[in-house]
Parts: structure tokens; C-alpha cells; sequence
């Protein structure tokens, strides 16, 4: 539960990116999740140097400076994102940006091979991980500080982005221009700048989500943000795409979702729960008592199955307010 | 290349040209097999490009849906080969029954993926599809307990080649003084289905069912207000896309003689998407120009980029896998900003991406 929470928290920021470019253009800007990729890799060549240098800094001070690294570098990314794939084919029809963004997301996964190698790099652990007791009994549920990190972390940026977007001027004009670009262009709003903003905004969530991951897995990837942005995108739409409130609701929710129904679908379909059927089952069993039908395996399905349960069954997810004529 | 092949307005070019053309692809293995069996087996694995191209332009180009999960069709298609001709469950069945068996399982897939996905366009159902390939390729990753079907990431091994009778596919063999191996029998199959997918491909862009996909293609609404069924028309292009697609799965486990999971990557999907986009969507011979462009410029780099580099450098800088996939990308990309109806765009689709509609 707490680790679904945090992964949840993860998700929701990524989600943040995807419908915060989807609410103001309509697009899904396919290459976040390498966006995300490329902030953890930054953060990561960061503080690997700053630990080897020996410099005495404390470690939370270190991955600070990381993450400060890592969200130039990805607003960088992003801005490059928009300007060369979204801005030339905003009046095309949507299959063209859709393409770009494939390709720009392959170029990008393929420069990381290149600047930090195809082998999964180790996260340096920096921060020691003290782990907290909530519940009374000592095996019972516990949290780490990394996690409580994230998950304040998290909170905090979704609750400043909603100040951004309710209460600034840029909040309104992005509001505006989400609405009605010609119109916001009328009144004096400057739409490609506002666009351009938005994305370099959901790339700067992007690199914060990047350095989370990195740290609470311990592991970065050229290739780690694809998955993670396909999982991000269906929380986005589980919420409702396009609004706020809703990705960080559908981020949390999926990944309790993913985080129980890995643990407790494995549990259920213990091959021991059904050796009644069968005798020939009984007998694998007593081989191989951890035999499941579906177990922990089969996580990455859950995100895919939710999202098109969705998409079934509620097109404009759970705080959505657009029609499914857009999906 | 229509104007070129134009057998009623120009008659003696146009087959003088066809004829060139059917020679060269006649005599192309055994100059191929002089320069090394390597390059036949490129070939053959390009002809089965041109076949997946094919079978995802049906989809993509023909009636505009956008399916990132191709590959999973084509990975059903090369396990229903697999596990119905290999040692795995001791099944040997002729290939001529299990390649429609394929066809047939991949086409079910096809609507399976297709039914609940209907109502969704463009980018969701891209992702959509997306997901539904990962999905594949998971399955067929895990499902090696608690009964072993697929073997997990292992995969399956010694699968039968093509047999009819006692002429087997993978066997050398001299006919009238030729030297034939087994990846050039292999060619001369893989060509003639290929050609006759081409041909059923130009009939089917014809037919009703042809013309009723672009005009769900162009417009929807429009589409049914004409009384076009756009709920099965939009089925039909899924499973026919997919047969396509488990067709070659078929014939790519009978060459291989070994799958596994690692085949049918999301990267691959996004390389016949690649190949489509390239050559020009909803245009036969585009597509075919696509498949057979990505498949050779590839291996072409794989033999120069590493040993220029070594000579440049000393040493290899880049691994020409990586040269590829970045190409790839910026092909992509610069395709789209600068000519997205592609390289011999089809006439409507070159409207439709130019802009007068948007």
C-alpha cells in the first residue's frame, strides 16, 4: 500500500506532464517518458560525480543539486520537444505529431545509449533509507524516509502547479488558450509562447519525477521511460484526460492498484489454493509451492488492462469533463 | 511507378519494364548467394517486411487507424507455427495447414483488439494498441508455468521448415544444374506470396471494402452517413491487417527455426510503422519501397558504419545498432516535417497530410 502510494505519487507527477501538453493542445506528447529518462540520467551523472569527488557535501544537498541539474536539462528537452516535432504540424492532421514524437522519442533513448551505455546503471544511494514503523506490531507496515520524501515531494509540487494554473496570470492564459487558441491569440496572449511554457513546465515535473524513480528503484535505464510514460499516460487518462486534479487521482490510484493487485493476484491464483482441482496439480505443488497462475510478472499488465478498461467504459475518465468524441 | 507500369497507355514500356523487373527478381538470389547466403536470408527477411508493411498499411494507411501493436500479431502468427510444428508439444503438421491456422488465430487476435477499441481514434487508440502488444509480448514471456506453452523467454526451438511432401525448404539441393539452398527456396516462395499479397492488396484498395476504409479514413461521420457499417468495416481492417501479419509470423518461425519473445518488441512495431510511414501510407508500391529501403539500409550500415569507424577512429565509437535506431528516428521526423505523404505518396493521402483538410 505504501509502495503503491509512492509509485503513485511517481505516476501522478509524470501525468501532470501528459495531460497539462494534452489539456492546452490536444496531443499526447508521446516522448515525456523519455523525458523523465533523461532527467534521471542527468541527476545521475550528477551526483555520481559530486559523491566521487569527495567533497564532503551532506548527501541531501548532493541529490538537490542533482534534481537542479536534471530540470534545466529536461526544460531544455522539452522546449526542443515542442519547437521541432508539436509547433511545424500543429495545423496537421493528428497522425503527423504523433509520428514526430515517436521518432524524437527513439533519437532520445538512443543519445542516452550512447552518453551513459545500453547497461542499467546503479543509483547511487546516497541517502541512507530509514525505515519507519506504522503500525505497532514490528513486521507490520512500514514507510522509509525516501518514500515519505517522494510522497511530500510530490504533494507539494501537484498543490504549487494548481497555484500556477488557478491562480497566476500564465495560469489564465494557459487556461485560455486550452479553451480556444484563436481567441486567446485575439486577446493578446502570445499561444506559442504559452505552449512552448507548458511543455518545458511538464518536462521541469518530468526531470523531478525522473530523480524519484531513480533513487526509490535504485536503477536507471536508457529505456526506463517508456514503460513508466505508458503507465503515467494511462493514469492521466483513468483521471480524466486534460485535468489536473484528475491525472494526480488517477496516478495515485494506479499505482495502488498496481502495487496490490501484484501482490494479492499472485496470492489468489497460488497454484496451492487450487490443488483440489487436480491431482496432477496437487503434485506440482509440492515441487514448487510459490507456483502461480498470475503472479508479480504480470505487473505492467495491470496499467494496460485499467487503461482500456477505461477507455471502455468511461471514456473521459473519472474527473473528466470532455466528450469522447476526442478519444 | 503507376505511370511507369501503365500497361494501357503505354504497352511496350510498361511490360518491357515489368519483364526487367521479373528477371531481375529471378536471378537476384544467386547473385545475392555469390556475394555470401547472408545476404539471401537479408532478402528473405525483407520480403516478410514487405509483408507486415503491408498488412499494417491496411490498417494505417487504408482506413487511418493508427496501430502501434502490430508485432503482436505477427508474434501470434509465429507461435501458432511454432508450437503446431516443432518438438515442443511433439506436433509436426504440414505448413500448409498451419499457415491459414495462424492467419486465422491472428485474425481472431485482430478483432479481439479491434472490438473494444472502436470508438477510439488517433493517439488512443494508439497507445491502446501499444499497450496491447506489450501485453502480448508479456504473455508470451510468462506463460511457461505453471503449464509450459510458450517456453518463457527461452522460447521455442527446432520448428519444422516448409516440407511438401519430400522437397524440404531448408535443404540444399542441385535442380537442373542450379545450386539451390535453402534460403533461396525459401525466396522463391516468400516472392510469390508476397506478389500474390501485392495483387490481393490492389484489389482489395479498389473494392467496396477498400473505398469504404478511406472514406472512414477521411471522415467518419460522413462515412456513416453514407451507410457505410462502420463499426465492421473498421473490424475488417483489424483482421485483415492481422491475417497479413500471422501469415508472416508463419513463414518468419519456419526460416528461423527459433522464436522467442525478444522478436516482437515494441521497437519492431515501430519499424514497420517506420516502413509504411516512409514509403508513403495507403500506397502499395510505397509501402514495398519502405519495407525494402529499411530493411537493406540497415544491414548495409551494419557492414560499413563499424568498420569505418575502425579505421577512422581506431576503434568503434558507435555500435551501428544504435546508428540504425537513431536514423530510424530522424527518418521519422524528417519525414513528417518535410514530406509527411512520403516517399511515392498516394494520391488521396497526399491531400489529406498536405493540409488542405486539417
Amino acid at each position: 500500500m505504501v509502495n503503491g502510494l509512492t509509485l503513485g505519487s511517481v505516476y501522478a507527477i509524470v501525468a501532470l506532464g501528459y495531460t497539462m501538453v494534452y489539456g492546452i493542445i490536444q496531443l499526447i506528447n508521446f516522448a515525456h517518458g523519455e523525458v523523465v529518462m533523461i532527467g534521471a540520467m542527468v541527476a545521475y551523472s550528477v551526483i555520481v560525480v559530486l559523491t566521487g569527488a569527495n567533497t564532503g557535501m551532506p548527501p541531501l544537498f548532493i541529490v538537490l543539486l542533482g534534481l537542479l541539474a536534471a530540470i534545466p536539462a529536461c526544460m531544455g528537452v522539452g522546449y526542443t520537444l515542442e519547437r521541432v516535432a508539436y509547433r511545424p504540424l500543429r495545423k496537421a492532421p493528428r497522425l503527423a505529431p504523433l509520428i514526430t514524437a515517436i521518432g524524437l522519442s527513439i533519437i532520445l533513448q538512443h543519445l542516452a545509449l550512447i552518453i551513459w551505455s545500453r547497461n542499467p546503471l546503479p543509483y547511487p544511494q546516497i541517502i541512507k533509507t530509514i525505515p519507519y514503523h506504522i503500525t505497532s506490531t514490528p513486521d507490520g507496515a512500514t514507510i522509509t524516509n525516501v518514500q515519505v520524501a517522494i510522497i511530500v515531494g510530490s504533494l507539494a509540487m501537484m498543490g504549487g502547479l494548481l497555484l500556477l494554473v488557478y491562480k497566476t496570470k500564465l495560469g489564465v492564459a494557459m487556461r485560455a488558450t486550452a479553451q480556444n487558441q484563436q481567441v486567446a491569440g485575439l486577446m493578446g496572449i502570445d499561444i506559442n509562447r504559452v505552449i512552448s511554457l507548458t511543455f518545458v513546465i511538464g518536462a521541469a515535473l518530468g526531470a523531478v519525477a525522473g530523480v524519484m524513480v531513480g533513487s526509490y528503484y535504485g536503477i536507471a535505464h536508457y529505456q526506463m521511460g517508456f514503460i513508466l510514460g505508458l503507465k503515467a499516460f494511462s493514469a492521466a487518462v483513468l483521471g480524466g484526460i486534460g485535468n489536473l486534479a484528475g491525472a494526480m487521482l488517477g496516478g495515485l490510484l494506479l499505482g495502488i492498484i498496481e502495487a496490490l493487485g501484484a501482490g494479492y493476484v499472485g496470492d489468489l491464483t497460488n497454484l496451492s489454493n487450487l490443488s483440489d482441482w487436480s491431482d496432477a496439480l496437487a503434485q506440482r505443488c509440492v515441487s514448487d509451492p510459490n507456483l502461480t497462475l498470475f503472479g508479480s510478472n504480470y505487473q505492467d499488465v495491470f496499467a494496460f488492462l485499467v487503461l482500456i478498461a477505461v477507455l471502455i467504459f468511461r471514456p473521459s475518465g473519472l474527473l473528466g469533463e470532455r466528450v469522447s468524441d476526442r478519444a | 511507378m503507376r505511370n511507369f507500369f501503365d500497361t494501357r497507355r503505354n504497352p511496350t514500356l510498361a511490360w518491357a519494364g515489368i519483364v526487367l523487373v521479373g528477371a531481375t527478381l529471378l536471378v537476384l538470389p544467386f547473385v545475392l548467394a555469390s556475394a555470401g547466403t547472408f545476404w539471401v536470408r537479408i532478402t528473405n527477411q525483407a520480403i516478410l517486411y514487405c509483408f507486415l508493411a503491408l498488412g499494417l498499411n491496411i490498417v494505417v494507411g487504408f482506413a487511418g487507424l493508427l496501430d502501434l501493436g502490430y508485432i503482436a500479431f505477427y508474434a501470434v502468427g509465429a507461435y501458432v507455427y511454432a508450437l503446431l510444428a516443432s518438438p515442443h508439444f511433439n506436433l509436426h503438421l504440414p505448413f500448409w495447414i498451419i499457415l491459414p491456422m495462424g492467419a486465422a488465430v491472428a485474425c481472431l487476435f485482430g478483432v479481439l483488439l479491434g472490438a473494444p477499441t472502436l470508438k477510439l481514434r488517433g493517439d488512443y487508440l494508439a497507445i491502446v494498441t501499444l499497450g496491447f502488444g506489450e501485453i502480448i509480448r508479456i504473455f508470451l514471456n510468462n506463460l511457461s508455468q505453471p503449464v509450459n506453452i510458450t517456453n518463457g523467454p527461452q522460447g521455442l526451438y527446432m520448428i519444422d521448415p516448409f516440407r511438401l511432401g519430400s522437397f524440404n525448404f531448408a535443404q540444399r539441393e542441385t535442380i537442373l544444374g542450379l545450386d539451390f539452398s535453402g534460403p533461396v527456396k525459401y525466396y522463391y516462395f516468400f516472392l510469390a506470396a508476397l506478389l500474390a499479397v501485392i495483387v490481393i492488396n490492389m484489389r482489395l484498395q479498389d473494392s467496396r471494402i477498400g473505398r469504404a476504409w478511406e472514406a472512414i479514413r477521411e471522415d467518419e461521420v460522413a462515412a456513416r452517413a453514407m451507410g457505410i457499417n462502420t463499426r465492421n468495416i473498421k473490424l475488417l481492417a483489424f483482421a485483415m491487417g492481422a491475417s497479413f501479419g500471422g501469415i508472416a509470423g508463419g513463414m518468419f518461425a519456419a526460416v528461423q527455426g527459433f522464436i522467442s519473445p525478444e522478436s516482437f518488441i515494441l521497437v519492431e512495431s515501430v519499424m514497420v510503422l517506420a516502413m509504411v510511414v516512409l514509403g508513403g501510407m495507403g500506397n502499395i508500391w510505397g509501402v514495398v519501397l519502405g519495407a525494402v529501403l529499411l530493411s537493406f539500409v540497415p544491414e548495409l550500415l551494419r557492414e560499413w558504419v563499424g568498420p569505418a569507424q575502425t579505421a577512422l577512429f581506431g576503434k568503434m565509437l558507435i555500435e551501428p545498432e544504435v546508428i540504425r535506431m537513431l536514423l530510424f528516428g530522424l527518418a521519422l521526423v524528417l519525414m513528417m516535417l518535410f514530406r509527411p505523404a512520403g516517399i511515392l505518396p498516394s494520391a488521396l493521402r497526399k491531400r489529406e497530410l498536405e493540409g488542405v483538410k486539417t
